[in-house]
C-alpha cells in the first residue's frame, strides 16, 4: 500500500444532524488552556510537537505560572514554539538552548526556565551544552523530542536514528558500523550527579500523553527546589519524516522505538531529596 | 586628587565591569586573557554578581544571550581563537538585537597562531566576522586607562543601540600594568521591559527574543531597521584621537598599541625634521573615514602601522580615496615593530614618493 | 648621558623565578606613587614558566608613548642569555647592572656603565635567596635614584600580598645591602 493513498483527502462527508442541545445546555468539560497562543499551527498532521506544546502550557497554567515562565526554542521544528505558547521565550542558535537557558536562570533562578530541544539539537550540535548544563545540575527543564529524524531539513539522520532505519541520509538504513548506535540520551544523563529527575515518555497513545503531562508537571514542580536539572524525554511522531500515517507513526513507536529507547522514569528524587517538598 | 591603582589591563578591564554593574560574565580560560576570568571569579561573587567558566566558548556566548535577552548587563571575554568560536552567537546577539560587551585581547593567528599580541581580527570584528549583515560597535583601547573607560562606554552604547559592543584589545594592553584611575560612572536609565524575556504578566504582550523571521519579506524589514541603526551609529559614534596633525606633512593612521608604538615613532621623527601626525581611531566601528578624507587634502601621504598583514589600511584607502597615497607597514606573528624601524620605513617612502 | 630623571626606560631581564616581573613591578609601582607615568610591560606565557622572563618598565614626568622599546637607558641582566640579548640594546652612556655570580660573560662594551653584583651570594648570607631581586634593586637605585627609597618600601607593601608582609624586614635590608655594594664599588649615580 503506498502511503499517497493515506495522504490523499477522501470526499468530505456531510453531516445535517439535526442539533440536539442549546448552547446553554453544554457543560465545558475541557479547553485548549490560556496560556496557549489562539493561531494555526505549522506542523504536520500527526506531530507530536503540537500535543507536546499544549501539554507543557497546560502544566504552565495549571501551576500559575505564566509570569514566572522563559522558555528557550532551538533550531528544528519547533523553533516556532514562542509563536504558540503565549509566554516570554528566547529562540537560541542551533544546540545552545542549554546554554542561554542557563544564562537565562543564573540571573533570574526564581523564574521556571525551560528547553524545548529536538534529537539533533540537543544530541548531535548540542550535547556538549546539554551535558555541561545538567552535570552543573542547572535548575531548568529540559524537554527533548525525540523522533529519531532531523525534522525541519526533512529527514535526515539523527543520532537518535534506529539501527537499520532508512532516513535521507542512510538510505540503506543506519549502519551501527558506521555511523555508531543510537544515543540513549536519559539514560546518558542520568548518570549525571547534576541530574535530578530524568524520564522518558511518549505521546502515542491516551495513556502515553497522560503520563508524559504527569512527567512535565513533576519537572517544573521540581524547578523551586534547586535541586538539579529535570530531563523530560519525549518519544514523538513523526509520520512525515518517517513516511507512515500518524496511526502507523503511534503504532511505529510501540513495537520500534521502544526496543531502542525503553518508556518509563529513569532518575527520580529519592525520598530524601524530596523531605523539603 | 585622583586615586590610581597599578593595573593589568586585563585585570583594569575586568574591575570597571564590577564597578558599570555589570550583571554576568561568562567565558572561558585562554592566553592571553585568563586574568579577566580569574580575576571575576574572585570578585564578583563578593557584589552578589553571577560569573561562570563555561565549557566552551561557544557556550559563554549563548549564556551571554540567554542573560541579555532576559534583560541583564552582561558580557564575556577571550582571545582570537575563542572569539572565532562564538561568531555565530555574536550574529544571532545582532540579529536579535541584544546588548552586550565582548572583549576580544587579540593574538597572532591564524589558526592556533601565538599567544603574543597582534591585531589580525581587524577584518573579523569590523567587517561582520559572523554570517549576515549585522555591524558590531567596536571600541579600539590604547592604554590600561582606556581598557577601563571604554568597559562603561561600551556598555552603554550597547543599551543606547541594542547592539553588541567589541572592544577590541590585544595581548599586550591586556598584558602591560599601567596606572589606571577609576572614575565615577552614572549608568544611564533605560528602559528593557518591553522586550526583556522575565515573564510574562498578564498586563503584556508576551516578549520573545528571536532573529528568525522565515518571511523574506519580513526579514528585509527588520535588515532595514538595522541598517537604519547602523546608520544612526556611524552619524553619532565616531571617535578618534588626533595628535601633532595641526602642522603635519605625513600621517601615522595607527589604532591600539601600534598607535603607541606610532607616537614614539612620531617622535623620533619630529626630531629628524619629519612633520609627521597621528590618526587614531578609537572606534573602528564606525570608521574615521570623514576625518580621514580631510586629512588627505593636507597631509601628501599617510602610513598605516598594524600588527597584521595590512587590513585597516582598506579602510585609511577607503576614507582617502586616492586623493594621496596611503602606505602599509606591519609586523606579524606576536612580533612587533620598534619605532625606530618604523621611522625607518616611513623615510624610505618619503624618498620613494618623493621621487615619483 | 641625555636623562635628568625625567624618563627611563628600563628593561629587567632573567630566569623564570629569580623575581624580575616583581622587581620592575616594585619600581613601577613606587613612580606611580610619586605621581609618575609609568608602564610595565611583561614578556608572558611559556616563557614565564622557567624559562627566561623580562619586562620593560618605564618612568617618566611625561605622558608614556610606546611601551615597547628595543633601547633602553638601563638594563638589569640576572642570567648570560639576557646579557647576551639585551647588552647590545642599552643606548650609550646607559648602565648595564648583572649578576655576577650567574653572569660569567659579560658584554665588552666601553660605551655604558657596566656594574656587576654578587647579588646571589649576598643573599644566601642572609638567608633568603628570594632577596636576590631587591638586592638588585637597592643597587640599581642607587645608580639610577629615579625613585626615592620611600616610594620602593611604600610600593612593597603593596606589592606583596598581606601574608608576605613578615618578609618586608628583610626586603628593606636587601634594598640596603644593594646600595651599601655600590656604595663599595665607588661607582657614581649616574642622573
Amino acid at each position: 500500500m503506498s502511503t499517497e493513498q493515506h495522504i490523499l483527502p477522501g470526499p468530505v462527508p456531510v453531516l445535517n444532524l439535526p442539533p440536539c442541545h442549546t448552547e446553554e445546555e453544554y457543560e465545558m468539560v475541557y479547553h485548549k488552556p490560556a496560556t496557549m497562543v489562539d493561531t494555526t499551527m505549522h506542523y504536520c498532521p500527526g506531530c507530536a510537537h503540537s500535543l507536546v506544546h499544549k501539554l507543557i502550557m497546560e502544566v504552565v497554567e495549571e501551576l500559575d505560572i505564566q509570569e514566572k515562565t522563559v522558555g528557550v526554542a532551538p533550531v528544528g521544528c519547533s523553533v516556532f514554539a514562542y509563536d504558540y505558547m503565549d509566554i516570554d521565550m528566547q529562540e537560541a542558535a542551533h544546540g545552545r538552548a542549554c546554554a542561554v537557558a542557563t544564562g537565562i536562570k543564573r540571573l533570574m533562578p526564581d523564574k521556571y526556565v525551560f528547553t524545548y530541544q529536538g534529537d539533533g539539537d540537543l544530541a548531535a550540535i548540542g550535547i556538549a551544552e546539554t551535558l555541561h548544563a545538567i552535570n552543573r545540575g542547572e535548575n531548568i527543564c529540559i524537554v527533548f523530542m525525540n523522533n529519531a529524524v532531523y525534522g525541519m531539513t526533512s529527514g535526515q539522520m539523527a543520532p537518535t536514528t534506529l539501527p537499520g532505519m532508512h532516513t535521507t541520509t542512510s538510505p540503506d538504513g543506519r549502519d551501527v558500523s558506521y555511523y555508531g548506535a543510537p544515543i540513549k540520551v536519559a539514560e546518558l544523563m542520568a548518570n549525571l550527579p547534576g541530574a535530578f529527575y530524568v524520564t522518558r515518555q511518549a505521546v502515542n497513545s491516551a495513556n502515553a500523553v497522560r503520563r508524559t503531562k504527569k512527567a512535565l508537571l513533576n519537572a517544573f514542580k521540581y524547578q523551586p527546589l534547586h535541586k538539579g536539572t529535570c530531563l523530560v524525554e519525549i518519544i514523538g511522531n513523526c509520520p512525515s519524516n518517517w513516511k507512515m500515517t500518524p496511526v502507523e507513526a503511534s503504532r511505529f513507536i510501540d513495537e520500534e522505538m521502544v526496543k531502542t529507547f525503553p518508556l518509563g522514569d529513569i532518575k527520580i528524587p529519592g525520598a530524601e531529596d524530596m523531605k523539603i517538598y | 586628587m585622583a586615586e590610581f591603582k597599578l593595573m593589568k589591563g586585563n585585570e583594569a578591564m575586568a574591575e570597571a565591569a564590577i564597578l558599570a554593574g555589570c550583571d554576568a560574565y561568562f567565558g572561558y580560560p585562554i592566553t592571553p586573557q585568563s586574568e579577566v576570568l580569574e580575576y571575576l571569579a574572585r570578585e564578583m561573587p563578593k557584589h552578589n554578581r553571577i560569573v561562570m567558566q563555561a565549557e566552551s566558548e561557544v557556550a559563554s556566548i549563548n549564556m551571554v544571550y540567554g542573560a541579555a535577552g532576559a534583560g541583564f548587563r552582561t558580557m564575556t571575554s577571550s582571545s582570537s581563537p575563542g572569539i572565532s568560536l562564538m561568531q555565530e552567537g555574536i550574529s544571532y546577539i545582532a540579529g536579535a538585537e541584544l546588548p552586550c560587551l565582548i572583549v576580544n585581547v587579540n593574538r597572532a593567528g591564524p589558526g592556533l597562531g601565538t599567544i603574543q599580541p597582534g591585531q589580525g581580527d581587524y577584518f573579523q570584528s569590523v567587517k561582520g566576522g559572523g554570517h549576515g549583515d549585522y555591524k558590531m560597535i567596536v571600541l579600539a583601547p590604547a592604554s590600561v586607562q582606556e581598557m577601563a573607560d571604554f568597559v562603561y562606554l561600551g556598555f552603554d552604547l550597547a543599551d543606547k543601540y541594542r547592539n553588541p559592543v567589541l572592544l577590541l584589545s590585544d595581548g599586550a594592553i591586556g598584558q602591560m600594568m599601567e596606572k589606571v584611575e577609576f572614575k565615577p560612572y552614572t549608568r544611564p536609565v533605560v528602559d528593557k521591559s518591553t522586550w526583556a524575556t522575565t515573564g510574562k504578566p498578564k498586563s503584556r504582550n508576551r516578549n520573545y527574543i528571536t532573529s528568525l523571521f522565515i518571511q523574506p519579506e519580513r526579514m528585509e524589514v527588520h535588515n532595514l531597521k538595522l541598517e537604519e541603526k547602523f546608520k544612526q551609529i556611524r552619524e553619532n559614534e565616531v571617535r578618534f584621537e588626533e595628535i601633532n596633525t595641526t602642522d603635519a606633512d605625513y600621517l601615522f593612521v595607527a589604532y591600539g598599541l601600534s598607535a603607541r608604538i606610532c607616537q614614539k615613532a612620531m617622535d623620533i621623527a619630529r626630531e629628524k625634521g619629519i612633520n609627521i601626525g597621528l590618526l587614531r581611531p578609537i572606534t573602528l566601528y564606525p570608521y574615521p573615514y570623514q576625518r580621514l578624507q580631510e586629512l588627505a587634502s593636507q597631509v601628501k601621504m599617510m602610513l598605516s602601522v598594524e600588527l597584521n598583514s595590512g587590513q585597516m589600511v582598506e579602510d585609511v584607502r577607503l576614507g582617502v580615496n586616492g586623493k594621496v597615497p596611503v602606505e602599509f607597514y606591519g609586523r606579524m606573528g606576536g612580533m612587533m615593530p620598534t619605532p625606530e624601524e618604523i621611522v625607518h620605513h616611513l623615510e624610505t617612502l618619503i624618498q620613494y614618493h618623493h621621487v615619483n | 648621558m641625555k636623562n635628568n630623571n625625567q624618563l627611563e626606560e628600563l628593561i629587567v631581564a632573567g630566569f623564570g623565578g629569580q623575581g624580575v616581573l616583581s622587581l620592575g613591578m616594585t619600581l613601577a609601582y613606587a613612580g606611580m606613587l610619586e605621581n609618575k607615568e609609568i608602564s610595565w610591560m611583561p614578556s608572558y606565557g611559556p616563557e614565564m614558566r622557567g624559562g627566561t622572563a623580562n619586562c620593560i618598565t618605564i618612568i617618566s614626568a611625561n605622558k608614556i608613548s610606546s611601551p615597547i622599546i628595543s633601547l633602553f637607558d638601563s638594563a638589569i641582566v640576572l642570567n648570560q642569555p639576557s646579557m647576551d640579548k639585551f647588552a647590545p640594546r642599552v643606548k650609550p652612556g646607559g648602565i648595564l647592572l648583572y649578576e655576577s655570580g650567574t653572569i660569567l660573560k659579560p658584554s665588552t662594551r666601553t660605551d655604558i656603565e657596566m656594574i656587576g653584583i654578587p647579588a646571589t651570594t649576598e643573599a644566601l648570607k642572609m638567608k633568603n635567596t628570594k632577596v636576590m631581586n631587591m638586592i638588585i634593586l637597592g643597587a640599581y637605585l642607587q645608580l639610577r635614584p629615579v625613585v626615592s627609597n620611600e616610594s620602593i618600601l611604600e610600593a612593597l607593601q603593596k606589592v606583596l600580598p598581606e601574608k608576605y608582609h613578615h618578609l618586608l624586614p628583610i626586603n628593606r635590608q636587601a634594598l640596603e645591602r644593594g646600595e651599601a655594594m655600590v656604595v663599595e664599588l665607588k661607582v657614581q649615580p649616574v642622573s
